[in-house]
This record gives C-alpha cells, structure tokens and sequence, in this order.
C-alpha cells in the first residue's frame, strides 16, 4: 500500500481575501438588482406576474323579455353558439370536414374556403348555431375550431306579432318595431370581473367587479295575443277573399288607449329573416297614411252638434244627391231627398255633410280636427310613425272645407283613425293610445261633451242597423257603433280611378263601449269595394271574437242581428 | 427567553399553515360556488327553452286548429249561449234557502 504523501500546503492569505470578497459583492450586486426591481420595475412586474393567472371575465347580460299583457312570451333571446376558427392552426381531416358540413348545413367548398383564409386569425365558420349541433361540432376535437356563446331572438308568435315587435339583428340590436323603438330597456349591458385561474383555467378566485352585469328589462306591452291572433287570422282570409293589396286592422281599449292588437298584411316571419322585404316590412297601421274618407264625417257633425248648429234631429235638404261648390260637384251615391243630421250620418251623405261644414268657421272645424288628434303623432313609441296632413284652416278654400268634412283632402294613419274614435266611445275624451300595459286608469282630453258625443254614438249605431251604410257589421248579442269608409286612392296626387280603400270604424258593447277596432283594406278588386261591404264583415268577426275572449257581458238579446235581402243601396257609399 | 422564542415561533408556524389550509378551503368553496353558478346558469337556459316550448305549444292558431279538427268543437251560437247573472243567481238560491 501505498501511503499518500502528505504535505502541508501554505495557502496565501490573499486567496481567501478574494474568495470572500467576490461573494460579498456577489450578494451587494444581488441586493442591488433586488432593488432596483422591487424599487423601479415594481408596477410593470407585477402585471407581468399577474397576467400569469389573473384574467377578465364577460360577464353576459340577456336581452329582455316582451310579453303580452298576460304575461304570455312574445320575444325571448336563448343562447345559441357561434363556430369560428383560427386558420392559422386549423388541422382538418377531409371525411372531418364532410361531416361538419353536414351538421352546420353548409357547403363543404365554403367551409374549406373559410378554413383558409391564412391571414386572419379569427373567422366565423357559422353564427347562431343550435346548442345541440355546436356539441357535436365540438365532440369532434378538431384543432382550432372554437365556441363562442350568443344569444339569439325567438319569436313564438312568427307572424302573427311581426310588425308589433319588429327584429333585432345578429347582433342583438332592435332593427323595427318594439325592438327598436324600447332598444335601451330591452338591451342589457355586459359586465366584466377580474379573477384568479389555476393551472386548469378553473375560476378559483373573484378579485373585483369591474363592472357588473346589467340584464335587459322585460317589457310588458298592451297586446292581447289572443286578439292579435284573431285580428291576423280575420285579416289575412279578407285580404284574399277581396284579392286585396294590404291591409290592417287596430284593436284599443276604449277606455284606457291601450292597443290590444295591431296587425298588417303583407307580413313577414321574424324567425326567418330571409323572408322580409320592404314591403312587408311596412307597419302599414302606423306609418302609411291615407285618405280616411267617410269616417271622417262624425267629426265635422259632432262639433256642428257641439257648438249648437245643427241637432240629431235638423232637417237638411240633399236633393238631388249632387251640390255645386265653388266650380266642383259634391255627389252622393244617390239622391236621398231630405235627411235629419242622424239620418246623414247612417246613410253617409255627402251632401248633407258638406252642407253642415260650410256653415261652420273654418277654424272651428281646423280645432275639433285637431283635438281629436289628426295632424299629430300619437306617440306610441314605435319607429317612424306617421303624423298624417292636417293643412292650416287659413288656406283652406271652401271646397277643400267641404271635401274635409268627410274625408279627403286629410291624410291619417289607422291608429290615429281609431284614436279618435275613443272621443265618441268614451263619451267626449281623446284618450292617449300606449303599446305598453297600463296598470292605472288613463285621463283622456275633453274633446266634445258628454251629451254630444252620447248623441253621436247613438248615430253610430244607426249605422250598424238596416238602412245604414253597414249593417254587416252586426254582432249577436251586442250593440255595435260604428262608420264605413270609401275613398278613392291618391296615386302620385291624382285620385285613381277604380282604386279604393275601405274602411271601418266601430266600437261595441255601444251601450259601454270596452273595444275600438279599425279595419282598412287597401284596393279590394273582387267586386266589392265599400267599406260596409268590405271592411265592416271583418270588424264584426274581429270584434265578436275579442268580446267573447275578454269575456265582455252582451248588451243585446241574442236575436239582435236583423237580417235581410240585400238591396242595391247596401253597404253603399263610403 | 429563549423557550419563549422558540414558542412562539411555533405559534407563528401554526398560524401560517392555518392561513394556508384557509386560502385552500376558501379557493375550494368558491370553485364549488362557481360549479353551482354554472349550474343555476344552465337552467335557466333550460327554463327559457322550456318557456319557448311552451309558448309554442299553447299557439292560438294550433290550439284552434286541435279543438276544431280533432275535437270536433265549435264556437255555440249566441243564441245557444244563456248568460247568468251573479247577482240574480245569489237571489234564487237565497229564495230556496241555499245561500251558503
């Protein structure tokens, strides 16, 4: 064995001098970049660190609901998820591809096109996809393929509510109607909340609330789906019966303004957004005007009974059924001979009219339209409603005052037409019309007196019976007031021969008077065109419908309805 | 002096792995509470669907259709219809002595 030589080694001091001072500056070195990070750098790495596991959450907020006065749904938004894809890592098998085409209902070509697309980083495959199929999708694991959660606008009623709710678009913004025109209560507002994840992208916990969430109000509106159904149902079978071009119908609450229906044709299905054109857009009721024609006339005789001109039972001579104005002719259908002012009003004299028009102040008549609301916005919140042409009584000619009185030469949407017909079912008051459900008792505004507008409303009813303008619109059981109205259609300023639209207006029980409804048909071409041939067979089906299901108590025995052999004359005159 | 140190260094080791286990079981309750949440959120997705399915199904036009079609139902003639009064009722039974 060989013993190791030991030698004892002298180290120099120096050696550990060194060693000792590398170590000390080492640490001073350290402590200094310690500081200066702790010190300088402080705010920017703590974000660093914090990105790491901290992160912003959306939090979502649903849009509204809209539902009818019973608290049935209208509109709903459910959640619905949208495929996009980041092409720049995509990876797909073809038989992958084949299969993802068939569940999103797409072409493979236009998928394959979209996976393609290098340069972007986000591209939507598919928006709004049912849940059910973005599961698969995404059972299928492909790289590169991701969800995001929407929301998506259901409407139950397809088109049976269309131009009362309008549409919102894809993404989530009100485009017409009650959508629209209540977008800032039915929207709701994203929130947003910063958390802590763990190394599994688990929530593990809350750090603040950026902003909470702001869920969309629901809204309550004024419709009755039961009557809006019974409204559209009605509407559509006589727009195809009379081969008419459009047409609408309004249901109010006497009482309390609020609409309990409001339907047009041609409409549309909200749930299909393939299916809409302008045309069918159109919320006819509220945004197209017209001239109403005879409807008109209770107006002008209410304020000439109003301001004691005329009574109910005033004798005025129509013969021979025309009447020279100025250098126009006023005509009725027929010659009637002598008629008491309630006798004008059943069988929709012309004559007798204008006669009673120009023996009122221009501005007499300017104020009683006015009042009852034509010439002004009804304010019922929808989008691009129209305010209709009242012209200033100071350039009226008296020919224009006495065409005025019973329609023409005075443009007016349905709603306001049915507006106005509140002041005679309500016994004097306009009252405001709103699309949302009232829960108090609205004041109107005195337009007329009572007695006037009893008086008017008796007239009304005359107009229901036999020898009136429209005794179709008769209903078992019920009293029913109402007026028919013809006019010639406006086209481009000339009135058109042969082109109408038929109105009518009425209200029922007349004894106290619960609904108002307007029915306008725009160019019937089946023959028939009168409002009380037309229009007034519509508002009695609308009308006994909604009665029976609001359950309305009948004013009349059963057997009320007279029926008769029609004669040349009925349903005749506007 | 120094037992007392090293007690309370003891103390101080306690309190940290209480702190500990604590920040762990709150981490643990919040990861349940948000499972939950997740839940609650789930159905009321299922609720809107079950609402819209509803809403569907009670479609004035289908259930029109069913009582008519199938059941063969049909709206009574006014004349087929006798309206009671309440009040009127109340008096009869009242006269027979049936008021409750």
């Amino acid at each position: 064995m060989i013993k190791p030589e030991l030698r004892q080694i002298k180290l120099s001091a120096w050696r550990s001098l060194l060693l000792f001072g590398l170590l000390v500056l080492g640490l001073i070195s350290l402590a200094g970049r310690a500081a200066y990070l702790q010190g300088m750098h402080h705010d920017f790495l703590q974000e660093k660190g914090e990105s790491r596991y901290s992160r912003i959450v959306e939090m979502n907020a649903d849009r509204g609901m809209i539902t009818d006065r019973n608290g049935h749904i209208l509109a709903i938004s459910s959640p619905v998820a949208s495929i996009y894809v980041d092409p720049k890592v995509v990876e797909i098998k073809p038989e992958q591809l084949k299969k993802m085409a068939g569940l999103l209902e797409m072409d493979s070509a236009e998928i394959n096109d979209r996976l393609n697309r290098e340069n972007s980083r986000f591209v939507y495959l598919k928006r709004q996809v049912v849940p059910d199929i973005a599961e698969k999708i995404m059972k299928m694991k492909i790289k590169g393929i991701h969800l995001t959660s929407e929301s998506k606008r259901y409407y139950p009623e397809s088109e049976f509510a269309a131009h009362v709710l309008g549409f919102t678009d894809i993404n989530d913004e009100g485009q017409e109607g009650v959508e629209r025109g209540w977008q800032d209560t039915l929207a709701g507002e994203l929130g947003h909340r910063r958390v802590l994840k763990d190394n599994k992208g688990q929530i593990i916990e809350d750090v603040e609330n950026i902003r909470p969430p702001k869920p969309g109000q629901d809204l309550v509106l004024s419709i009755d789906r039961r009557i809006q159904y019974r409204a559209h149902a009605e509407l559509k079978e006589a727009v195809l019966a009379n081969n008419a071009k459009a047409g609408s119908i309004v249901v109010l609450d006497a009482q309390t303004g609020e609409i309990l229906a409001l339907t047009n044709l041609p409409a549309y299905n909200p749930n299909r957004r393939s299916s809409i054109t302008n045309e069918r857009l159109r919320n006819r009721a509220l945004i197209d005007t017209f001239e109403p024609g005879s409807t008109l006339k209770p107006f002008t005789v209410a304020i000439a009974m109003e301001i004691g001109k005329v009574n109910a039972n005033t004798v005025l001579q129509t013969a021979p059924g025309t009447w020279q104005v100025g250098k126009k002719t006023i005509r009725d259908v027929s010659n009637k001979g002598e008629l008491t002012v309630a006798q004008i009003i059943q069988q929709s004299s012309n004559v007798g009219t204008s006669k009673i028009a120009l023996s009122l102040e221009s501005q007499t008549m300017w104020e009683m339209f006015n009042r009852s609301g034509f010439g002004t916005l009804t304010n019922s919140g929808f989008p691009g409603e129209a305010s209709g042409i009242l012209r200033p009584y100071n350039k009226w000619r008296p020919i224009e005052q006495a065409t005025m009185s019973y329609g023409h030469g005075i443009s007016t949407s349905l709603m306001q037409l049915a507006r106005a017909y509140t002041i005679f079912a309500s016994g004097g008051e306009l009252k405001p019309i709103s699309l949302l459900k009232q829960n108090m008792p609205v004041m109107g505004q005195r337009v007329i007196s009572r007695d006037t507008a009893q008086a008017m409303s008796r007239m009304l009813e005359m107009a229901t019976k036999p020898g009136g303008t429209a005794p179709l619109a008769q209903i078992s059981g019920y009293r029913v007031a109402g007026k028919t109205g013809t006019a010639h259609k406006l086209v481009d300023g000339q009135y058109a021969n042969k082109r109408y639209i038929s109105t009518f207006v009425g209200y029922a029980p007349a004894s106290n008077p619960r609904l108002i409804v307007a029915v306008m048909i725009d160019e019937p071409s089946a023959g028939k065109y009168f409002g009380g041939a037309v229009a007034a067979p519509v508002f009695s089906k609308v009308m006994s419908g909604a009665l029976r299901i609001l359950n309305i108590p009948p004013d009349a025995p059963a057997n009320n309805v007279i029926t008769f052999t029609a004669t040349p004359e009925m349903g005749d005159e506007g | 002096m120094f037992k007392l140190n090293i007690f309370l260094v003891f103390i101080l080791i306690a309190c940290a792995l209480g702190v500990v286990t604590s920040q762990h079981m709150v981490r643990k309750l919040f990861m349940a509470l948000e499972n939950e949440k997740e839940i609650e959120r789930k159905l009321d997705v299922e609720w809107g669907r079950l609402q819209l399915e509803q809403s569907t199904l009670i479609m004035h036009g289908r259930i029109e259709h069913i009582a008519r079609e199938h059941l063969k139902m049909t709206v009574p003639a006014a004349t087929s219809i006798q309206i009671v009064s309440i009040n009127e009722a109340e008096n009869r039974l009242d006269a027979k002595g049936l008021k409750p």
